[in-house]
């Protein structure tokens, strides 16, 4: 059995799996029940001075086309609850879970003075870090907190220094993703002293609009606001961000990624992108906490197939990968292929290519044996072929092909050296290669 | 004959009888989901009238049932009839691709009559311009009214003249009463003729009374299926308690269920898919033992697949390789069927096992070999092209070798599907239009 156990800046944990900060760890109940079930840490929902208000109702979620909750998003603010009422249970958790990661996020008016108290208090509670949170979309950032201050790199740095001039345990600063450049603010908090970084935090969004009533969603009596976008629908963007951090040298401390995390695939791609744990919400608020037994034993037996005994063996290990545009190579080609006995002729791949992408599928109607049976309407059967001469290898038919194995991507061999956009622009100024000629059918 | 076999009350019979629950509203969302929308559709191919199946089912997977009933009576104006009747497992779900994907059809006919009973109330089509011609149809099958109302779509007076007093033809009295309720096909027939067709019951047309329609009308069709069912030609066919399968479905479709007249031991002779419903209908109509003979063994069986599974799991018995010889009557009522063992030769030809006659108990048969050809009434119109009592018509028109006269539904084959006449009613109609228009044009180029 790999070792999944992770030391994130010091905190020890006996997985990565933890729960980002967020209604699944709003109560002692809550947190203890994720322990029990078996995740790694915890990010404790998010504590301020007062309790604050919350309207109903606040969730909105995507559905698409058959699946629920694609994408959440939510409009609730941070607890409710009083603060002496959650340092107690944080600190009855802590006791009851001392190999449990459990960071505390937290969220006062911009004051100095703010800061180091509840960060004292926090800390005095038994918390083994700290989680800024610079990234609520909605509610607190009108009131100047959350992103309105992780939109301003001055802010940033300037809070995360207050907390860090009181606090001895890890700081982290949680990102929000409604930013042009994520590494301005990362770069940011980690010159105001942080010691980690957690991102992304909710997209700002609207869900949509109810078409009978013509409210917005989530309604509250009929009016909505913009709220924070979750769910497997933003992986990609958290992605995206995590790793932009990961490799920038400024940045430099670790990363706790968040942002759609539902499978062990998921979580496997965040740290090889550059996490160092990660931090899961909807998933759980969609099927509760028994998904980590899941999330456990698929990182596990990839690990062991890969033959990684710990979590440090991979981490990271993505992030060299991924590279400016500029520097791929225009020599490397694939060319989708269409494995003829597994092919169910749903003519997908064909549409898709003949009206999206490049025209280079055949369509032929065979004359079949029997008039009806699968695939056969009329006596015919579609068969498709790839045009391999025209085909530019852009993934689309496979991406479209609802069988699993059907169509594969296979590398051409050109006989062409490796070239990437810079190389040829500077041998093309110095005349040392000719012009690339347009594809065949351009 | 007196109601025989077990007696079931009212609504044991109605539930007996009872249309598959409809899809739920989660449920066909799910089932819509699965749908892949396959580029030139293999449903769509395999559908005679060339229903649009991936279309409809993604307007129901984005919640438009209205648009998605649209979509199927454009195509199909029966689409509601043929949700129910098709043999779906041998059209459109036969040749859904996702049988090779994940083992099953989407199931095509039930969301079909998901679409098409939410837009119960709603009318998509209107009357064309008036072009001032007028077409007769004959017979208010579902060829003639689909003939009527793509007419009527496109401006031409349509009346239909019905010898019976409900119109529908095999809809309202043939199709097996668990699948399609009488009441149904009415209201679907009502909603048809909305369009402005003028539907008169009660007029059977004789081949005297065409010849009188194709001078008064610019056009005619023809649609007035078969005949009665075939005889068996063998002994004691006039018995009381000799039924011809179509006399004892049009009862559960027309009478309620216990006034039906059923046996306590049925014998359906006939190997078809009537032969099922004719078999499983006594059953749920209270017979104590039904059984179906047939002359050759299970594998030759014509009937579907999933008949033959139904009638198995209404406890209908078969009698293979048993050919009828005579039916035992005492008192001029039937009390059984002498049979003849047959076997198959090595050939493959059939025949009758010498000295292995065989007496079986009943006290009905049912005589279920298909139904015969309207031959002399249609050697009664001279000119009329006919090969064995199907007439010939154009593929592509249904133009018959009478100016003027169309055909389609039955009277063209052996006894189709309701799917298969709602297709010849539309391709005749374009045929008519065709030629109607062609006229109009003489008529404005002499003007």
């Amino acid at each position: 059995m790999p070792d999944l156990s992770v030391e994130f800046r010091g905190v020890k944990a006996p997985n990565p799996f933890w729960l980002a900060s967020a209604p699944p760890t709003n109560s002692e109940y809550q947190v203890r029940r994720a322990f029990d079930a078996g995740w790694g840490g915890a990010v404790w929902k998010t504590l301020g001075f007062e309790p604050i208000v919350n309207v109903s109702s606040r969730y909105g979620a995507i559905d698409f086309e058959g699946r629920k909750v694609v994408g959440l998003n939510n409009i609730e603010l941070i607890t409710d609850r009083t603060l002496d009422v959650n340092l107690a249970e944080i600190a009855r958790v802590k006791k009851a879970h001392p190999k449990h990661a459990l960071f505390v996020s937290l969220m006062v008016e911009s004051r100095r003075e703010a800061w180091h108290e509840i960060v004292k208090r926090t800390q005095d509670a038994g918390a083994d870090g700290i989680e800024l949170n610079f990234g609520c979309p909605h509610g607190m950032s009108e009131r100047g907190m959350g992103s309105a201050v992780g939109q301003v790199p001055e802010y940033a740095r300037m809070i995360t220094g207050w907390a860090k001039e009181v606090a001895t345990v890890p700081v982290m600063v949680k990102l929000t993703p409604n930013v042009a450049d994520v590494t301005a603010i990362g770069r940011a908090a980690v010159e105001g002293g942080a010691d980690a970084l957690s991102l992304i935090n909710t997209i700002n969004s609207v869900m949509g609009v109810d078409l009978e009533t013509l409210a917005p969603k989530p309604s509250v009596g009929g009016y909505g606001s913009h709220g924070g976008y979750c769910g497997p629908a933003v992986k990609p963007i958290a992605l995206n961000m995590v790793s932009s951090l990961a490799k920038d040298p400024r940045v430099g401390v670790p990363i706790s990624g968040i942002g759609g995390i539902e499978t062990w695939q998921d979580a496997a791609e965040f740290l090889l992108l550059g996490a160092g744990s990660v931090q899961v919400c909807t998933a759980v608020m969609h099927r509760g906490f028994r998904i980590v037994d899941g999330l456990i034993d698929g990182l596990s037996g990839w690990m062991r197939s890969k033959g990684f005994g710990r979590i440090g063996d991979f981490a990271g290990k993505s992030v060299p990968r991924l590279k400016p545009w500029g520097e791929l190579d225009l020599n490397y080609k694939v060319v989708a292929e269409i494995d003829q006995a597994k092919c169910i002729h749903c003519g997908l791949c064909y549409v898709a290519c003949e009206d999206g992408c490049h025209q280079s599928i055949r369509w032929e109607r065979e004359p079949a044996q029997v008039g009806i049976r699968p695939g056969v309407g009329d006596g015919s059967l579609n068969v498709f072929t790839i045009e391999q001469d025209s085909c530019v290898g852009c993934n689309m038919c496979s991406l479209v092909c609802p069988v699993e194995g059907c169509i594969a991507m296979k590398p051409v061999d050109r006989g062409l050296a490796p070239m990437s956009w810079n190389q040829y622009q500077a041998m093309l100024a110095e005349e040392r290669v000719a012009k690339i000629e347009p594809p065949g059918h351009a | 004959m007196p109601r025989a076999g077990e007696r079931r009350s009212p609504e044991e019979l109605a539930r007996n009888f009872a249309e598959a629950p409809p899809l739920g509203p989660s449920e066909a969302l799910f089932e819509a989901s699965r749908c892949l929308y396959c580029f030139d559709a293999p449903c769509t191919r395999a559908c005679p009238t060339g229903i649009d199946v991936p279309r409809f089912i993604r307007q129901l997977l984005h919640r438009d049932e209205i648009g998605a009933a649209k979509t199927i009576l454009g195509a199909n104006i029966f689409g509601g009839s043929c949700a129910r009747a098709c043999p779906t497992e041998v059209l459109c779900e036969g040749a859904c691709v996702d049988r090779l994907l994940s083992g099953g059809p989407i199931p095509i006919g039930r969301l079909q009559r998901l679409a098409c009973d939410s837009a119960e109330g709603v009318s998509f089509f209107e009357p064309g311009p008036p072009t001032g011609k007028k077409v007769a149809i004959v017979g208010a099958g579902p060829a003639g009214l689909s003939c009527a109302h793509e007419l009527r779509r496109l401006g031409h007076d349509v009346t239909v003249f019905e010898g019976r007093s409900l119109p529908g033809g095999l809809d309202t009295h043939g199709v097996a009463a668990y699948k399609l309720s009488t009441d149904f096909v009415l209201a679907e027939i009502e909603r048809i003729c909305a369009i402005g067709i003028d539907l008169r019951l009660n007029h059977p047309v004789t081949p005297a009374g065409l010849r009188e329609l194709l001078n008064e009308f610019d056009s005619v069709f023809l649609g007035i299926g078969l005949g009665r069912t075939l005889p068996l030609g063998i002994e004691g066919e006039d018995l009381a308690g000799v039924w011809e399968s179509l006399d004892f479905i049009d009862q559960t479709r027309v009478r309620p269920f216990e006034e039906c007249e059923v046996g306590r031991e049925v014998i359906v002779i006939g190997g078809g898919n009537t032969a099922i419903d004719v078999a499983t209908a006594a059953r749920r109509l209270g017979a104590e033992k039904v059984t179906i003979a047939y002359r050759r063994d299970e594998a030759s069986m014509p009937a579907f697949a999933f008949e033959y599974d139904l009638a198995k799991g209404d406890g209908v018995r078969f009698e293979w390789f048993a050919a009828p010889l005579r039916i035992v009557g005492e008192d001029g009522a039937a009390r059984g069927v002498e049979f003849a063992r047959t076997r198959l030769d090595e050939s493959g030809q059939l025949q009758m096992i010498p000295e292995s006659n065989f007496i079986l108990p009943a006290d009905m048969v049912v005589k279920a070999l298909g139904q015969g050809p309207l031959v002399e009434w249609l050697e009664a119109l001279p000119g009329l092209e006919h090969r064995a009592g199907r007439i010939v018509a154009e593929a592509t028109t249904g133009a018959t070798s009478i100016a003027g006269l169309f055909a389609g539904g039955d009277c063209l084959r052996k006894g189709g599907e309701v799917v298969d006449a709602v297709q010849d009613g539309k391709v005749a109609a374009k045929g008519i239009d065709a030629r109607l228009k062609a006229r109009m044009g003489r008529a404005s180029d002499s003007q």
